[in-house]
């Protein structure tokens, strides 16, 4: 999903991955939901361009 | 104890006073429960008042001072605790009306008994942002937590009743949690002290979560000294806490009064000097100035920071609650439920790229505090807003409050940070906060800056009773 994404594009976006998750979203919810995705959609495109190595690992506290 | 003399006093003061006999515990509580009866409606603070087992907890506390044996450092020491913390024999809501079906906690939260255990009084439950998911302390469910300076703003969230209840006089230390900003944030917005330590060094156990990778315990108080003993008090390593540090506690509480001196600060540039009403810039230069502080460090990427704290919240707080979002989404306060249904849908290959960056950007502060021991920020980008004020105009740009109000906070919490929200003394406007960040696990840097700040008459807590 672009972050320059047009309302439609997300309306689907939410519709789709809604429905592949199980998560139904009632017709009055949905508009708030699409704002939101978009604004997370945006946060999330401005961490993906970063450039990482592949070394750098996330801290993860799981002790077996 | 007459009313002035009860918020004429800190914590420590208090229990000060109690255990060198000039005041009963049971005298402390009655005043507690008098300005919590007095001011507590018209802020909408508290959602439990626990009258009688205050008035228990203090008799016993007498009662040992009697016996001649110790009472506990906090000896009637009055407090209050978000309600997210298990307190047993209630049920924990964390904000929600879901919760309410729950059973009562059997047992008191770590932090919660660890202040119990020192003397402190218990007086009741705290309200909150749904679930932590907010900066306003707005909460369809049970009303607006009002701020005590001005009763149509907002407290802050979301320990919205702990930074309202401190600063009008109700109690004079209280515990909050702080995920992207939700001890601070509130701390600076009704005039208190709110310090978050570093992440993982105090036990969460028995607290409601929101997002485990930043969720931290933390305390707001009246004086640098209540939040300090607060801290000495509850940290240390707790095997059921799985994020808790096996790093042993160390007491700040003896170092308090060392001053600034050897102390190397520095005024966080960038990020952190842009985007807010110039009053909150003034600030951090008010600080700066008392402390004779001219340099200036810029953090990189905290605007990414920011983004990559944003995903992850989102989609572990809704990982949390996806059965009720799934089954029951109409019983979610209409502030949160949008917001943790978009979360829902966040793709996985952006939480786990936030979580690596979280590890890249944690290595670049680390260089910084190489040769700097504390930064100061803004807290917040303004003072408190209106209450059910949807937008703010925060340097010419229009912006959703909800999710500006942690606009600082949130790059500092991302890699768990010890920060300390100070209250800067400003006559006559409403409160605002500065925020003295240290290195991981340097709580005691911040401490004795903000005690030696305290001393100077830079910052002050400002209770509105």
């Amino acid at each position: 999903m672009s972050e320059n994404a047009t309302p439609e594009e997300l309306g689907a976006y939410v519709d789709e991955t809604a429905k592949r998750v199980g998560l139904p979203i009632a017709a009055e919810h949905r508009p708030g939901v699409i704002q939101f995705t978009a604004g997370l959609l945006a946060m999330a495109a401005l961490v993906m361009e970063f450039p990482l190595s592949d070394d750098v690992e996330a801290g993860p506290v799981f002790r077996p | 104890m007459s009313r002035a003399e009860y918020i004429g006093s800190d914590g420590l003061g208090l229990a000060g006073a109690v255990r060198a006999g000039r005041v009963s515990a049971r005298q402390v509580a009655e005043a507690a429960l008098a300005q919590v009866a007095a001011r507590g409606p018209a802020i909408n603070a508290l959602s439990t008042v626990l009258a009688e087992q205050a008035r228990a907890d203090a008799d016993r506390v007498d009662a040992t001072i009697a016996a001649g044996r110790d009472p506990g450092p906090l000896a009637g020491l009055p407090f209050a605790v978000k309600n997210l913390f298990d307190v047993a024999g209630i049920t924990t809501l964390a904000g929600s009306r879901i919760n309410r079906e729950r059973p009562a906690a059997r047992r008191d939260a770590a932090a919660v008994a660890a202040l119990r255990r020192a003397g402190a009084v218990l007086v009741g439950t705290l309200g909150m942002d749904e679930y932590a998911y907010g900066f306003t302390g707005e909460n369809s469910h049970y009303g607006p937590v009002r701020n005590p300076h001005d009763g149509a703003r907002v407290s802050g969230g979301s320990s919205g009743g702990s930074g309202s209840a401190v600063g009008a006089g109700l109690v004079p230390l209280a515990l909050g949690s702080d995920t992207n900003g939700s001890v601070r944030v509130p701390a600076a917005l009704c005039g208190v002290f709110g310090l978050k330590p570093t992440y993982g060094r105090v036990s969460r156990a028995g607290c409601t979560l929101f997002a485990g990778s930043f969720d931290h315990v933390g305390a707001l108080g009246r004086s640098v000294r209540d939040v300090t003993a607060a801290f000495d008090l509850m940290h240390g390593p707790d095997p059921e806490d799985p994020v808790c540090s096996t790093r042993p506690a160390e007491a700040c509480l003896p170092v308090h009064g060392a001053g600034a001196e050897g102390l190397r600060i520095a005024v966080l540039d960038g990020y952190f000097a842009r985007g807010g009403e110039r009053e909150v810039f003034a600030a951090v230069e008010q600080v700066a100035a008392a402390l004779g502080v001219t340099r200036r460090v810029a953090i990189p990427e905290a605007h990414r920071a920011r983004a990559a704290a944003m995903v992850i919240t989102a989609s572990e707080g809704a990982n949390l609650h996806l059965a009720d979002l799934k089954r029951r989404p109409q019983d979610f306060d209409p502030f949160t439920r949008d917001r943790f249904l978009a979360g829902a849908l966040v793709p996985a290959a952006t939480y786990v790229q936030a979580q690596r960056f979280r590890t890249w950007y944690r290595s670049r502060v680390a260089e910084l505090f190489r040769d700097v021991d504390v930064l100061l920020a803004p807290t917040t980008p303004c003072s408190a807003p209106r209450i059910g004020q949807e937008r703010i105009v925060l340097d010419g740009v229009e912006v959703l409050t909800r999710a500006h109000l942690g606009v600082y906070t949130q790059p500092l919490s991302f890699i768990g940070l010890p920060v300390l929200s100070v209250p800067v003394v400003r006559p006559g406007a409403l409160p605002l906060g500065v925020q003295l960040v240290g290195a991981p696990f340097r709580e005691v840097n911040v401490l004795r800056l903000a005690a030696h700040l305290e001393d100077k008459g830079v910052v002050a807590a400002a209770v509105s009773a």
